[in-house]
């Protein structure tokens, strides 16, 4: 195992980089669903390409936190068999992919998000994490270039298809303030040097969306309070759904191998 | 006319490492020229073939006619003197 900064202790850092690999895993379930379904056949592989980028980093991560964690769980078991409650993605990456336009835009906001954690975690005083990240944003660069673009094709594009991505970023817009909102966690891996200070990587997010939202022509809808947790594993009714579908085999066929 | 409910069809040509030539590996649709290259990453690299990628839009290709088969290609059937085949190579020289 790499050297973790020994100030952080274990269990902070397992749980930290479960936010991280549940991030990837929830979102690249959620794209699979496109899979026989997108708009055209291009779009269908190249949205299964981005979710396989995605559950490949929450392989890494996932297998990481097992071994932090000690007790012999391994990427399967953390992946398949852990409870609602105990998954700490953040909230938005569960959230319906609604029509093409609402999936765009879902990804556009968490593509930018990965992109400045990936870029400042590549620096992380973990080598480990340190490690995937320095993988991981090259995945994430190509992601935000693929949902970027559409996203300026769509707000750019015709009334029908404005109409329909600026509702979904007026939807979807108040689950990206949980990315940010640093809890004692969060601030715990800043300090030790593992994780960048979240409000460092909010404003360089912040700018970057702000110049795709003025390329495809939409308005910022304006910041609210948000009022929900799932860093702390409190989730929408959508999770649930997503995992039922997600554990089905394991759970009916435990240690079910390929 | 273009029909406004079908991308553009365009021709991928890809690299499979420096220093080899473009091939043509296929084609896709796609919206613009950028998209094209997006898609022919994703349908055509996504098993490490290529280093670098060309897209083509297919209307750009100007074709021979396959009714011309005849006169454009049957005259160098019998020109076999065309090929340099008639030349001692040394030995010495491994790759011509």
């Amino acid at each position: 195992m790499s050297a973790a900064a020994p100030q952080a202790g274990a269990e902070a850092l397992f749980r930290y980089v479960l936010r991280l690999g549940d991030l990837s895993l929830v979102l690249g379930q959620r794209l699979g669903e496109w899979v026989g379904h997108a708009p055209a056949l291009e779009e269908d592989l190249g949205l299964a390409n981005i979710a396989l980028d995605l559950i490949g980093q929450a392989r890494l991560l996932l297998s990481y936190a097992g071994e932090i964690e000690g007790r012999g769980r391994d990427e399967d078991k953390l992946a398949y068999l852990r409870e609602q409650g105990a998954y700490f993605n953040a909230i938005l990456v569960e959230q319906p992919n609604g029509d093409f336009g609402q999936t765009i835009v879902r990804q556009v906001l968490i593509d930018a998000f990965q992109l400045e954690l990936y870029e400042r975690l590549a620096a992380s005083r973990d080598e480990r994490l340190a490690a995937i990240a320095a993988k991981s944003v090259k995945e994430v660069r190509y992601h935000l270039r693929y949902s970027g673009d559409w996203l300026v094709r769509l707000g750019d594009g015709t009334a029908e298809s404005h109409a329909r991505v600026q509702s979904a970023l007026d939807l979807l817009w108040p689950y990206t303030v949980e990315l940010f909102a640093a809890d004692e966690l969060d601030l715990k891996m800043a300090e030790s040097g593992i994780a960048p200070h979240l409000p460092e990587v909010q404003s360089a997010w912040s700018a970057r969306i702000e110049a795709i939202l003025t390329e495809a022509t939409l308005r910022r809808p304006a910041d609210r309070p948000h009022a929900w947790h799932g860093k702390r594993g409190q989730h929408s009714e959508h999770l649930g759904y997503i995992l039922a579908e997600m554990q089905y085999l394991q759970r009916t066929y435990p240690d079910a191998r390929w | 006319m273009e029909d406004k409910h079908q991308w553009p069809l365009y021709e991928v040509f890809v690299r499979a490492r420096g220093g080899l030539d473009h091939k043509h590996v296929g084609s896709l649709h796609a919206s613009d020229a950028r998209m094209a290259i997006d898609h022919a990453r994703d349908l055509y690299t996504r098993r490490q073939e290529g280093v670098s990628i060309w897209v083509v839009p297919s209307k750009a290709i100007v074709a021979s006619d396959p009714a011309e088969t005849d006169s454009l290609f049957e005259p160098a059937r019998d020109k076999i003197y065309r090929h340099p085949t008639f030349y001692d190579i040394p030995d010495e020289v491994k790759t011509l």
